[in-house]
C-alpha cells in the first residue's frame, strides 16, 4: 500500500511527460508535413545546405 | 507515387509547357510580411513528390539573391519562400527552369486549422486519461479491496476531471448548441451519458461503492474523438490540396491612369471606365471593351470553345479569358462583382438548393439513434424502479445502458471508411472534397460529360504531320516556338532537337501569325490569306487544306490541320461507366458537328450541342426531375453552374479555379479513368459503411438486452466497446486492398522538347 503512494504519482508524472512532449511537438509544427519528413531523411546534405533549410 | 531521378520530374499535364508567369506585382500582392523587411510568399507546386524534388527546390531557391530560405511542404505540395528587399526575387521563373510549375494562391494566414489542433489535443488528453484510469481500473477488477479500491477510485476521479473538461468540452458544446436550437444530435446522448456516469461514479466513490464508471466515460470520449478527428482530417486534407492547386486567376491588373501613370491594382479596386493594360499571357480580370490592340483570346474556360478567338479593337471581352498573342488596352465596362464571373456565381447559388438537402448516412442514422438510446435508458430506469424500488440500482443500470449503446462504433464507422477511401483515391490522383461526396457518387445512375477540356484535352493537336515535308515541319516548329498560340504549341512539339533554322527577325502579328526572314526569303506561319494564297504543294492528304499554313515568299509550302485531342482513356472510361450501368451523355457549348464527331468516336449515345451555361443546368435539372441521379464531369467556367446543380461532380485539375471549387472530386492526372475509379471506390466505401453500421447495430442488439437486464459490469462494457470499435476499423481497412483492376496508370508526359524550353525563356 505504501509503495502505491509513490508509484501512482510516478506513473502519472511519466504519462504527463509523454503527453506534454506530444503537445509540444504538435505546437512546434512537427506534424505539418509528415510526407516531407519521411522523404527528407533521404537527403544527403552538407552543412551549408542544412543551414539553408533549417533556418526556419 | 514512385520516386524520380532529379531532372525527370515532369509537369502533370502538357499544358504546363506554356507557363504563364505571375508578374512581380502580383507576387508582392500575394505575399505577406513577416516584419522587418522580411516577406513570405507561398507557392503551390503540384509536381513536387520526392526527396530529390525537395532538395532541388530548396537549394535552388537558397541560391537566389535576397532569398532567406525556402521550405517545401510535401504533404500540401507547397513551397514557402522567405525573402527581403524591394525587388521580388525571380523564384517562379527559377522554379520553371527546374521544371516545376508554380502557382500563386491566396495565403490563408490565420486560417491555420485550429479545429484540427484542438481535436488532436483533445485526443491526446483523453488518451492519456483513459490509459491511466484503465490501469487503475484493472487493479480494481483484479481484486483491490477496501481502502485501496477507494484510493484508486479517487485518483481516477481526479484524472477524469481535466479529460472531461477539455476533451469532453467538444461534445458538451455541440450538444448544448443542438439542444438550444431544439434539435437532437449524436452528441446529446454522449454528453448526457458521460456526465451522468461521472456523477454516479463520484457518488459511488464517496459511498465506498464497488463499481465506478470513470474508465468507461473517459475511454468513450477517447474513441469518439478519434472518429471525429479522422473525419475532420479527411475533409480538411483534401480541401487544402484542392485549394493549393489554384491556378492563376487574375488577381489584379495594370491600370493606365489619365495622366499616363501606371498602377497595379487588385481586381476588387478596378472600376468601370478604367483603362487596363493586358500583356500577352495574362488573364482579363473584368469585362471590358478593347480600345487598342489586336490579339487572339483563349475563351475555353468561359465558353468551352477551344479554337482561339480573333479580336480587334472595339470588341467586348469577358473576364476570365486568356490573352494569347498581343498586348491589349481595354476599358473596364463592369466592376469585378458585376462581371461574367459573378453571373456564374449567381447561377451556381441558384443551382445549389438541390444538393444542400443531402444528408450524410451518419447524420441520418444518428437522428434515429439518439432518441432511441435515451428512450431505452429512460425506460430501463423506470422498469427497474418499478420492479425493485431501488433508485440507486435503477440509475446504475440505466447509465450502463446509456454507455454501452453509446455510438462508439457508429461514430467511427463512417469516418474511418471515408478516410481509407480518400487515401486510396488520393494515391490515384483524385481528391475528395468531403465524405458525403463519396456517398452521393455511389448512388448515381447517369454520367454527363462536358466535351471540351473534359473528354478532350482542350488543346489542339496536329493531325496531318505525316503528310507534311519534315523539313518544312521543322521550320514551322522553329517559328512556332516564338508564339503562345495553342496551334503554335502544337506545331512546336515537332521541332528536330539540335537543328535550328537561321532566322534574322521573328515578329508576331497578333491575330494573324508569325513572320520571319532568313537569307533572302520571308517565311510566314499563320492564317491562310494573311500568309499567302498560292499553293506550291498539293499533298495535304485526306485532311484537305487547313486554315493554318506555312508560306515562303507568299507561296504555301505546308498546311496544317488541327484537331482537339481526346483525353487519355476517354473511350475506356465511357465503356467502363456503361458497364457499371450508367447512361452516358455529353453536353457542350460547341457546334453539333464537332460534338457528333467526338460522340461517335467515344460511343456516347446522347449529346446536346450548343448549350449555354444555363442550358446545361436545365438539362441536368430535367434529368433529376425524371428521377436520375446525375454525375457531372466538366472543367470550364461555363460548366460551373452545372457542376453545382448535379448530384455529384468531378473536375480535372486543369479546370477553372471556380470549377474546381464547385466540384466534389478533382482528378490530377490526364486519364479520365479517374471517373470510374472514383465510382468503384465510392461504391465499395458505401457498402463498407453500411456493413459497419450493421456491425454497430448488431453489437447494440446483443449488448443492450444484457445491459437492461443488469448484467453488465464495467469490465464487460469496456471490452465490448473496444471490440466493436476495432471490428469497425478492421472492416474499413479491407478497402485498401480491394477495388481490383481499376488502377489508374500515371501519365508521365515525355521530356519537354528544347523548343518548348525556348518558348518559355
Amino acid at each position: 500500500m505504501t509503495t502505491l503512494i509513490y508509484l501512482i504519482p510516478v506513473a502519472l508524472f511519466l504519462g504527463a511527460l509523454g503527453l506534454g512532449g506530444f503537445l509540444w511537438a504538435l505546437r512546434s509544427g512537427q506534424y505539418e508535413d509528415l510526407d516531407g519528413a519521411a522523404e527528407r531523411i533521404l537527403i544527403d546534405r552538407d552543412d551549408g545546405a542544412e543551414n539553408a533549410t533549417r533556418s526556419k | 507515387m514512385s520516386c524520380c531521378a532529379p531532372g525527370a520530374e515532369m509537369a502533370l499535364d502538357l499544358e504546363s509547357s506554356m507557363l504563364i508567369l505571375p508578374s512581380s506585382q502580383e507576387i508582392r500582392l500575394a505575399s505577406r510580411s513577416l516584419g522587418a523587411d522580411l516577406r513570405q510568399t507561398d507557392l503551390s507546386v503540384p509536381t513536387v513528390h520526392c526527396a530529390a524534388c525537395i532538395q532541388t527546390i530548396e537549394t535552388a531557391m537558397g541560391k537566389l539573391d535576397n532569398v532567406e530560405g525556402a521550405r517545401v511542404n510535401l504533404s500540401t505540395k507547397r513551397v514557402a519562400i522567405r525573402w527581403r528587399g524591394a525587388q521580388v526575387p525571380p523564384f517562379v521563373a527559377a522554379l520553371g527552369r527546374l521544371g516545376y510549375e508554380a502557382h500563386l494562391f491566396a495565403p490563408e494566414v490565420d486560417e491555420k486549422d485550429k479545429t484540427l489542433a484542438e481535436l488532436i489535443r483533445a485526443v491526446a488528453v483523453a488518451g492519456f486519461a483513459a490509459a491511466n484510469i484503465m490501469l487503475l481500473s484493472v487493479s480494481v477488477w483484479s481484486g483491490a479491496e477496501g481502502a485501496t479500491r477507494d484510493l484508486f477510485h479517487w485518483v481516477s476521479a481526479l484524472i477524469a476531471i481535466p479529460a472531461l473538461a477539455f476533451a469532453g468540452g467538444i461534445f458538451f458544446r455541440s450538444a448544448w448548441n443542438a439542444l438550444r436550437h431544439g434539435r437532437m444530435n449524436m452528441d446529446v446522448p454522449i454528453a448526457v451519458g458521460v456526465s451522468l456516469a461521472y456523477a454516479m461514479s463520484l457518488y459511488e466513490t464517496i459511498n465506498h461503492g464497488e463499481h465506478a464508471y470513470f474508465d468507461a466515460s473517459v475511454s468513450l470520449l477517447f474513441f469518439l474523438l478519434i472518429g471525429r478527428t479522422l473525419d475532420h482530417v479527411m475533409r480538411e486534407r483534401a480541401r487544402t490540396a484542392v485549394k493549393g492547386l489554384s491556378q492563376l486567376a487574375a488577381r489584379g491588373a495594370m491600370v493606365l491612369r489619365a495622366d499616363g501613370a501606371r498602377d497595379y491594382l487588385p481586381v476588387g479596386e478596378i472600376e468601370p471606365g478604367m483603362q487596363l493594360l493586358i500583356a500577352a499571357g495574362e488573364r482579363i480580370p473584368v469585362d471590358g471593351k478593347i480600345i487598342q490592340g489586336a490579339s487572339d483570346l483563349d475563351c475555353s474556360l468561359v465558353s468551352g470553345e477551344s479554337t482561339p478567338k480573333n479580336v480587334a479593337s472595339g470588341e467586348a471581352v469577358q473576364a476570365g479569358v486568356l490573352n494569347l498573342t498581343g498586348p491589349l488596352t481595354i476599358e473596364a465596362t463592369a466592376a469585378a462583382k458585376d462581371s461574367f464571373l459573378a453571373e456564374m456565381v449567381r447561377l451556381m447559388e441558384a443551382a445549389e438548393g438541390g444538393r444542400a438537402h443531402y444528408r450524410r448516412v451518419a447524420d441520418r442514422v444518428s437522428t434515429l439513434y439518439a432518441p432511441v438510446v435515451h428512450l431505452t435508458a429512460f425506460v430501463t430506469f423506470l422498469g427497474w424502479m418499478a420492479a425493485t424500488g431501488d433508485w440507486h440500482r435503477a440509475m446504475t443500470i440505466a447509465i450502463a445502458v446509456l454507455i454501452i449503446t453509446c455510438p462508439c462504433a457508429l461514430g467511427l464507422a463512417v469516418p474511418i471508411v471515408q478516410v481509407v477511401a480518400a487515401r486510396r483515391l488520393f494515391e490515384s490522383g483524385i481528391m475528395v472534397k468531403d465524405g458525403s461526396a463519396m456517398e452521393r457518387l455511389a448512388t448515381i445512375d447517369t454520367a454527363v460529360f462536358d466535351k471540351t477540356g473534359t473528354l478532350t484535352l482542350g488543346q489542339p493537336r496536329l493531325v496531318n504531320s505525316g503528310s507534311i515535308d519534315p523539313v518544312m515541319l521543322a521550320i514551322a516548329a522553329d517559328l512556332a516556338a516564338h508564339s503562345r498560340h495553342p496551334f503554335s504549341k502544337a506545331i512546336a512539339g515537332f521541332a528536330i532537337p539540335g537543328w535550328q533554322h537561321k532566322f534574322d527577325a521573328v515578329t508576331e502579328h497578333p491575330g494573324f501569325g508569325i513572320e520571319a526572314t532568313d537569307a533572302g526569303s520571308t517565311w510566314r506561319l499563320g492564317r491562310r490569306g494573311w500568309a499567302g494564297w498560292k499553293a506550291r504543294t498539293g499533298g495535304e492528304g485526306k485532311h484537305g487544306y487547313g486554315g493554318t499554313v506555312l508560306t515562303k515568299n507568299g507561296m504555301i509550302v505546308a498546311s496544317f490541320v488541327f484537331q482537339d485531342a481526346l483525353r487519355a482513356d476517354a473511350c475506356a472510361t465511357i465503356d467502363r461507366l456503361k458497364h457499371a450501368g450508367m447512361s452516358v451523355e455529353m453536353l457542350s457549348g460547341d457546334t453539333a458537328a464537332a460534338c457528333a464527331e467526338v460522340a461517335q468516336g467515344l460511343g456516347v449515345d446522347d449529346f446536346v450541342p450548343c448549350l449555354l451555361p444555363s442550358g446545361k443546368v436545365e438539362r441536368i435539372e430535367t434529368l433529376a426531375k425524371n428521377g436520375h441521379k446525375v454525375l457531372m464531369v466538366g472543367d470550364g467556367l461555363n460548366d460551373t453552374p452545372a457542376l453545382r446543380a448535379a448530384h455529384v461532380s468531378i473536375a480535372p485539375a486543369t479546370a477553372a479555379d471556380i470549377g474546381r471549387n464547385a466540384a466534389d472530386f478533382v482528378f490530377l492526372r490526364e486519364s479520365l479513368l479517374a471517373v470510374p475509379l472514383a465510382l468503384d471506390v465510392s461504391r465499395k466505401a458505401g457498402s463498407l459503411i453500411r456493413q459497419n453500421i450493421a456491425i454497430a447495430i448488431v453489437y447494440n442488439a446483443v449488448a443492450v438486452p444484457i445491459a437492461i437486464l443488469g448484467h453488465v459490469t464495467p469490465l464487460i462494457a469496456a471490452i465490448a466497446m473496444s471490440a466493436s470499435s476495432l471490428l469497425v476499423i478492421g472492416n474499413a481497412m479491407r478497402l485498401r486492398s480491394s477495388v481490383p483492376g481499376s488502377q489508374v496508370k500515371e501519365v508521365r508526359p515525355s521530356r519537354r522538347s528544347d523548343t518548348n524550353e525556348l518558348a518559355r525563356s
